[in-house]
């Protein structure tokens, strides 16, 4: 089994780097251009894959902060392996964050005019992005010791706001373009968009999953060393 | 009962302590006293009637915001001497009920900054409330409580941290932004007149529902890290 696990990997990147390829090929070349924004629009399968799996991790940060604080006092291996979890979801979150972002801000220059505007939608998403690097930012000020209870408190609080970023678009009216999925009348897609945003979703997940496995595995390998270090 | 009453025992301890001293409560009044001064030099209000009802809801809660993180800390502060917390630690009762205690008296605390400042703020931006001014009733508890449950949370997650000073702004901030948010959209509605405030009211009331949970199920672990 313990054999096995490389090769694995390995070939999971190599279907993950295919889909995103293929993806990519779908997005920019074959998929009719709409109607209204022109080129701009293959934008948005970049920009919406992006966003709505920044705003996935979170969740998996949270299971390892929970994880953390069930396991913290009955199993301390275990708690570290959480912990870690925990740590590598925040870190993926905030690069996917910064890419919803930047692909979001380079629409908004051609379709709005403006890089930037402070509509409700574009600030809880910048408050999910700041969350989630003070997140880190406590990992790196508390106490030896302390960093993982702390942290796994805060990460519970910060899932209270991803909720907020979903209905944002929904609670207020918004420059953000309203709901494209479950938005009622009018919303969804062209069936002729469906396969790029669909292949760009699965290969943006499937990589951002490999980005936190490997970077778990990493994390738990350090906790692990410092818990040794603390026991001798 | 039991819980209610350690709660009101730590209530009173709290504005007793404070009464004694009256630190905190100097310190914000005349903190936040400062910083209407600066927005109203800087913003030039009473000659832009319009600017400044519409943005005068969300200088007074950055106001507010600002300076109960300078009095959350020293709440907690003064539990570090003597070995106060540890204490606190070691007692049986639960550990919610002392921060429920401090978050209640802190948000007395600010409830009296606001009781004073709001007039003045009121007389310095030379505002007129156009809209529904009976939801103010609401808006103001609603958006307090959101303030000091969450800074009297995180004051005591920072408390042990390298520059604790440094670290409550920087996390505080970005959880309290959504509040700010419902709370500014809703203080301008009734200022201007121009939109209801139903909506920020709404959010703000789940929104603290939702964080005073969280922060009283979590008090445990966060006073008892190590």
């Amino acid at each position: 089994m313990q054999a096995l696990k490389k090769p694995l990997a390995i070939l999971y990147l190599l279907a993950t780097i295919g889909v995103l390829i293929y993806g990519f090929r779908l997005a920019l070349f074959i998929v009719p251009e709409d109607a209204l924004q022109g080129e701009i629009s293959r934008a948005f399968y970049y920009h919406v894959p992006n966003a709505i799996i920044a705003l996935c991790f979170p969740y998996v940060n949270l299971a390892g902060a929970l994880g953390y604080l069930f396991f913290r006092t009955k199993d301390t291996a275990k708690a570290a392996a959480w912990d870690a979890l925990a740590l590598a979801a925040a870190e993926v979150t905030v690069v996917f964050c910064s890419i919803g972002l930047v692909t979001g801000s380079l629409w908004g220059r051609v379709a709005w005019g403006i890089w930037w505007t402070w509509d409700e939608r574009l600030t809880t998403f910048l408050i999910l992005w700041l969350l989630y690097v003070s997140y880190l930012l406590l990992r790196r000020f508390a106490q030896p010791g302390q960093t993982s209870t702390l942290s796994s408190v805060l990460s519970v609080f910060a899932a209270v706001d991803v909720p907020i970023v979903y209905f944002s678009i929904r609670w207020w009216r918004t420059q953000h373009p309203s709901p494209v999925f479950g938005g009622g009348d009018g919303s969804g897609m062209d069936p002729s968009m469906k396969p790029a945003f669909y292949w760009n979703l699965l290969g943006w997940f499937l990589w951002g999953c490999f980005v936190i496995g490997f970077r778990y595995v990493s994390a738990r390998r350090e906790r692990l060393a410092e818990l040794q270090e603390e026991i001798l | 009962m039991n819980y209610l009453r350690t709660t009101w025992l730590h209530l009173q301890r709290e504005i007793r302590l404070e009464l004694r001293s009256r630190d905190a409560l100097l310190g914000m009044a005349f903190f936040t006293l400062l910083i209407v001064v600066v927005f109203s030099l800087a913003f030039d209000p009473t000659s832009q009637p319009t600017l400044a009802r519409q943005i005068a809801g969300g200088l007074l809660w950055t106001g507010l915001l600002f300076a109960s993180t300078t009095a959350l800390n020293q709440s907690w502060s003064r539990e570090m001497r003597n070995g106060v917390l540890d204490a606190q630690r070691m007692s049986p009762s639960a550990p919610s009920a002392l921060f429920l205690g401090k978050a209640i008296a802190n948000f007395l605390f600010l409830t009296v900054i606001e009781a004073i400042l709001a007039p003045i703020f009121f007389l310095f931006f030379n505002l007129h409330i156009l809209g529904q001014a009976s939801a103010l009733l609401l808006l103001l508890p609603l958006g307090t409580w959101a303030i000091t449950v969450n800074g009297t949370f995180f004051a005591a997650l920072g408390l042990r941290s390298r520059s604790r000073e440094l670290l409550l702004p920087l996390i505080l901030f970005p959880i309290a932004l959504p509040a700010l948010l419902a709370m500014i959209q809703a203080a301008t509605g009734i200022l201007t007149g121009d939109a209801e405030p139903t909506t920020g009211l709404r959010i703000l009331a789940a929104y603290d529902a939702a964080y005073t949970t969280v922060s009283l199920l979590l008090f445990d672990s966060i006073l008892s890290a190590e």
